[in-house]
């Protein structure tokens, strides 16, 4: 069981173990130090903030910073809070998820069960999608997004992500099918089932792996999408990531560190649960995106 | 198959299963169509949209008439880009560099059978779940000189301490560098882990007997077997560091003044609040090219490596 190139010799085996964790253990504190300075910073007062230290407990607990980050938080004239584009967020990314999720399981499907002549080409011509840097379609997005009539709205939201969310998606049902053996959907082919028939029976109901999986990286991506959520909505329509930075950078009155960071905290959350609660298909995506390059 | 039990003609059943046949041949086609024409337009399309409007002289509306290099030459006389260019090639450098190592030795300490493995990496992982804007706006709290970091330790007793980068032109965009791999380390951290989980201890077992130290299985078996991930890292985070921009402008805006400003924060200032419409897709075509002449060498170079052995 042991594998004994992973550990010292026997004298120093125990100073090297205690260097060790005391290495990790400072790691971590680095890492948790942000999250802790935000959670603490958005429970103090002004006073407190001014009189304490960055690391210094809350002297006394004070909810008013999460209350005005939501309801009442100024971002340049409108005074309104987050919650609007809080909401906001979770109309685009929902629908947006949805759809990408389902092309890009339909695209995985006919790229490994249904492949056609220059099929493996085209997968590779769809891939390059995941490499351009954005700034390049900004602008005819832009334009175009106004001759359909839905710039600055849920639905154009809606439509740039999972446009250019389709390279990942068909990327992870793709990787995942190509391990399901062809001889399956061959004998219910020649048992005369069809194109659906065969994805609803026997696809579908091997996929909830990859589909959580998939789910999860959409869902974290175009949460946390800024370039296009700022380039393609304004006033009242941004979703939070925009209005979060908006909020940190109005620099009228009194600057509300406490306010910042509940905002902060409020636009992180939803990515942040689904990362303790399903954390391990969150890495499993990362990692899938990144083992096939 | 069995025949239809009267009604329509041989013939004519023939040919609904001819066209049956071709839905049914055509539909995995059918299918995949949408996603293509969208890759097509979208991807494709658009780039040759933006490439073309590099060429004119396009300001608050986009115009066609071919001039020429005009908007290149623009962008390689401002000041501006030159500064987004040296601070990507600092941003990046040091950005992969810190990642690299520091995920590399958080990834071996972590293998040498810990206990709360999961726990501590979960740790290290999280920031990865949060956009960059809202890391920008925690280190940006935590970086600033009045408050922050540099109040904490002067009030440890240090009273002449400074570390007010993020407000100093020339230094902003080390600040940057803070955040960004506070938030990438995690992800390299457990490429590299999932690598050494993949190394066989058959090779490590033999070269113990042949008498080789840890120094050495690490230094010449096991880093060296981790070639491809240093590769995918390598490609992962560099596309990071290209397209760059959220955690810039949640971080320091650009600023001071313009001194930290990367290639995606010049585009989007110059084509969308500053109506420079042609230099604006100039500067997008430059980090298009970027991108492809650091990724089609590295992925050429690799497909053949593994193809030779």
């Amino acid at each position: 069981m042991g594998e004994p190139y992973r550990t010292q010799t026997a004298g120093s085996h125990l100073i090297g173990r205690a260097v060790i964790y005391t290495l990790l253990v400072l790691f971590a504190l680095y890492y948790l130090m942000p999250l802790f300075v935000m959670l603490t910073t958005s429970l103090k007062t002004l006073d407190d903030i001014r009189t304490g230290n960055l690391l210094a407990l809350p002297v006394q607990l004070s909810f008013d910073a999460w209350t005005k980050a939501w309801d009442s938080a100024c971002t340049g004239v409108y005074c309104g809070g987050l919650k609007g584009n809080f909401l906001n967020s979770v109309s685009f990314v929902v629908p947006a998820v949805i759809i990408s999720t389902l092309i890009g399981a339909f695209n995985g499907y006919v790229l490994t069960m249904w492949r056609f002549k220059g099929s493996d080409l085209l997968f590779t011509a769809l891939l390059i999608g995941c490499f351009i840097p954005f700034q390049v379609v900004l602008l005819p997005m832009a334009q175009t997004l106004g001759w359909l009539g839905i710039a600055n709205s849920t639905a154009g939201l809606v439509f740039v992500h999972v446009v250019y969310g389709l390279a990942f998606t068909t990327l992870f049902f793709r990787n995942f099918y190509v391990t399901v053996p062809v001889e399956l959907t061959k004998a219910a082919r020649i048992d005369g089932a069809g194109f659906f028939t065969i994805f609803w029976r026997i696809i579908l109901p091997l996929s909830p792996p990859i589909i959580v999986v998939c789910v999860i990286w959409q869902f974290t991506q175009i949460w946390n999408d800024f370039l296009f959520g700022v380039v393609f909505s304004s006033g009242q329509r941004q979703p939070i990531t925009v209005a979060l930075n908006n909020l940190v950078n109005t620099t009228t009155g009194v600057k509300e560190y406490n306010v910042d960071m509940a905002a902060a905290i409020i636009a992180g959350l939803p990515t942040l649960l689904v990362y303790v609660l399903a954390g391990k298909y969150f890495v499993r995506g990362l990692t899938a995106g990144a083992v096939k390059g | 198959m069995n025949q239809p039990a009267g009604g329509a003609s041989p013939a004519l059943t023939r040919a609904r299963r001819g066209i049956a046949d071709y839905v049914e041949t055509a539909l995995p086609k059918i299918v995949l169509g949408p996603t293509l024409l969208c890759a097509l337009i979208f991807v494709y399309g658009f780039i040759a949209w933006t490439a073309w409007l590099s060429f004119t002289e396009s300001r608050i509306l986009p115009r066609y008439d071919f001039a020429g290099l005009v908007q290149y030459i623009a962008l390689f006389a401002n000041d501006r880009w030159w500064t987004a260019v040296k601070n990507l090639g600092i941003f990046a450098g040091l950005f992969i560099g810190f990642c690299l190592v520091t995920g590399l030795v958080l990834a071996i300490l972590l293998d040498q059978r810990i206990r709360a493995e999961g726990f501590l990496r979960a740790i290290y992982l999280y920031p990865m779940a949060l956009s960059f804007i809202v890391t920008g706006t925690a280190w940006r709290w935590i970086l600033n000189p009045g408050l922050g970091l540099e109040h904490l330790v002067r009030q440890l007793g240090f009273e002449h301490f400074t570390f007010d980068w993020i407000v100093t032109p020339g230094m902003s965009i080390y600040a940057v560098v803070i955040a960004g791999v506070w938030q990438s380390t995690g992800f390299v951290m457990a490429l590299f882990l999932a690598g050494l989980r993949g190394i066989d201890d058959a090779i490590i077992k033999a070269a113990q007997v042949d008498g080789a130290g840890p120094v050495r299985i690490y230094g010449s078996i096991v880093i060296p077997s981790l070639r491809p991930v240093f590769f995918s890292s390598l490609i992962i985070l560099g596309h990071i560091a290209i397209k760059s921009f959220d955690l810039v402008m949640a971080l320091t805006g650009g600023g001071p003044g313009f001194s930290s400003d990367l290639p995606a924060t010049f585009m989007y200032t110059f084509a969308f609040n500053r109506n420079q419409i042609g230099l604006g897709a100039a500067s997008a075509m430059m980090m298009l090219m970027t991108v492809v002449a650091i990724i089609v060498p590295m992925i050429y170079s690799e497909t053949r490596r593994q193809r030779h052995g």
